[in-house]
């Protein structure tokens, strides 16, 4: 079991700066991402952005933030459980919580940060009918082992750079038979990766089929079989075992949503006094909070990361003093 | 169109259409007009045309800019697209040309 002093859930601008603020009270924290990397939505989904809004910084890209952020960090040692969702939360006799991932990695603190920002990041799923029916059973989101598909027939849609990566590299010598299909003629992805699937397109390795998307899976219990619309060739049947659609991720509030916290519009409702909830030892700052005159800015997260830190240290440490001090007059002093 | 101020009518989920008034001097786009009346339009990635959850079809004739590689791009990995009406409407900046424009939000997949 993971010990710490605040469990932070989610790993975003946020999430981290917390660690630096808990840090200088001499508390320890744990995060937990349900992406492999820290940084949430900026390393996710847009790390080569500038970010004109951060004091001090007339523009940095999304990535340096995150960058930076871990270099601030560093000093405390946090401790990360990436690649996992937390997923149940039980409040134990002492209060503290144990909070457990959906790996069923548990992690137990007096303190709990949610620092979600819009959720846990889900593979968009194409909406094609019975497509659940056929989920780890032929249809997959996310190619976790490319062994898997060794010596099988692969189906993969999309057009940015892991459906093109993933068909280049399964058609290099892993699967049998490798089909990518894109509903244009052009792809999203990097002009390498086009150009290598081109290429191997070209000389018959890989089954390209443009201007096509699937509409259809069936299958008796395992999935045999793809139905493609192709926009001038109508439809065709795709004899196939796997079908891996790759749309990107999309965020889901997810679990939290079951926690007993009070909800409205997908945001975790908050009092701005301290950025708690309703559950006491239970906050939530940065994207995932609502308040009256909430706003989503990275700036704003920080903000309340800090005022909800002085709260979980009166928390922790019920009988001790503390008085703001200045990193300016001491240093940073990690641990 | 009168004080800076157009006329859209967006066609929600359930059919019900909404007409409301977009100011043309706040450099704003559909996706955040539809935000402001708190229509149900989640602009996740905040405008960027990077996530397609502002994705709406136009149905008047209104002579819309052409759409950025970006958008073409992100529309091609969402769902339900129809080539001739699919926009992402944070690519649709508030302009004088907008006014009486006619829109209908695409349905959202699970």
């Amino acid at each position: 079991m993971i010990q710490t002093d605040i469990l932070i859930i989610g790993a975003g601008p946020t999430g981290l700066f917390t660690v630096f603020e808990a840090g200088l009270l001499k508390l320890k924290c744990h995060l937990i991402d349900s992406l492999p990397q820290a940084g949430g939505q900026c390393s996710e989904i847009y790390p080569k952005k500038p970010i004109y809004d951060i004091p001090a910084y007339p523009e940095i890209l999304a990535g340096d933030l995150t960058d930076r952020l871990m270099d601030q960090i560093e000093p405390f040692k946090p401790g990360f459980t990436l690649g996992e969702s937390a997923e149940t939360i039980e409040k134990q006799e002492d209060g503290s919580f144990i909070v457990t991932t959906n790996r069923g990695t548990k992690h137990q603190a007096p303190i709990i940060a949610i620092a979600g920002g819009l959720g846990v990041f889900e593979p968009r799923k194409p909406p094609v009918e019975n497509l659940s029916n056929f989920e780890d059973n032929g249809v997959e989101y996310i190619i976790k082992d490319p062994e898997f598909y060794r010596g099988k027939d692969v189906v993969i849609s999309g057009g940015g750079d892991s459906a093109l990566d993933w068909a280049y590299f399964l058609a290099n010598g892993v699967a049998n038979k490798v089909s990518l299909v894109h509903r244009r003629n052009s792809f999203r992805g990097h002009l390498d990766s086009v150009q290598k699937v081109m290429d191997m397109a070209d000389d018959g390795k890989l089954n390209l089929i443009t201007e096509a998307e699937v509409i259809g899976v069936s299958g008796n219990g395992a999935l045999n079989e793809v139905l493609i619309k192709h926009k001038t060739q109508g439809e065709i049947k795709m004899p196939t075992n796997h079908w891996v659609p790759l749309f990107g991720l999309s965020p889901k509030l997810g679990p939290i949503a079951n926690w007993g916290l009070n909800i409205s519009k997908n945001s975790i409702e908050v009092d701005t006094f301290d950025y708690s909830t309703n559950v006491d030892g239970i906050y939530a700052i940065g994207d995932v909070n609502t308040y009256p005159g909430k706003l989503k800015l990275i700036l704003c997260g920080f903000h309340e990361a800090t005022l909800m830190v002085q709260s979980a240290f009166a928390k922790i440490h019920p009988d001790k003093k503390n008085v703001l001090k200045y990193t300016t007059v001491n240093g940073v002093n990690g641990f | 169109m009168e004080d800076n101020i157009i006329k859209v009518t967006v066609i929600d989920r359930e059919g019900v259409a909404h007409e409301l008034e977009a100011p043309t001097d706040m450099s704003m786009n559909m996706m955040e007009v539809c935000k402001s009346y708190e229509l149900p339009v989640e602009g996740t990635c905040g405008g960027m045309a990077m996530c397609a959850s502002c994705h709406m079809y136009i149905e008047s004739d209104n002579e819309l800019p052409e759409k950025s590689d970006e958008e073409e791009d992100m529309l091609d990995e969402a769902f339900f697209v129809d080539d001739e009406k699919s926009r992402l409407g944070c690519q649709l900046h508030i302009a004088p040309e907008l006014d009486n424009l006619v829109v209908k939000l695409a349905p959202v997949g699970e």
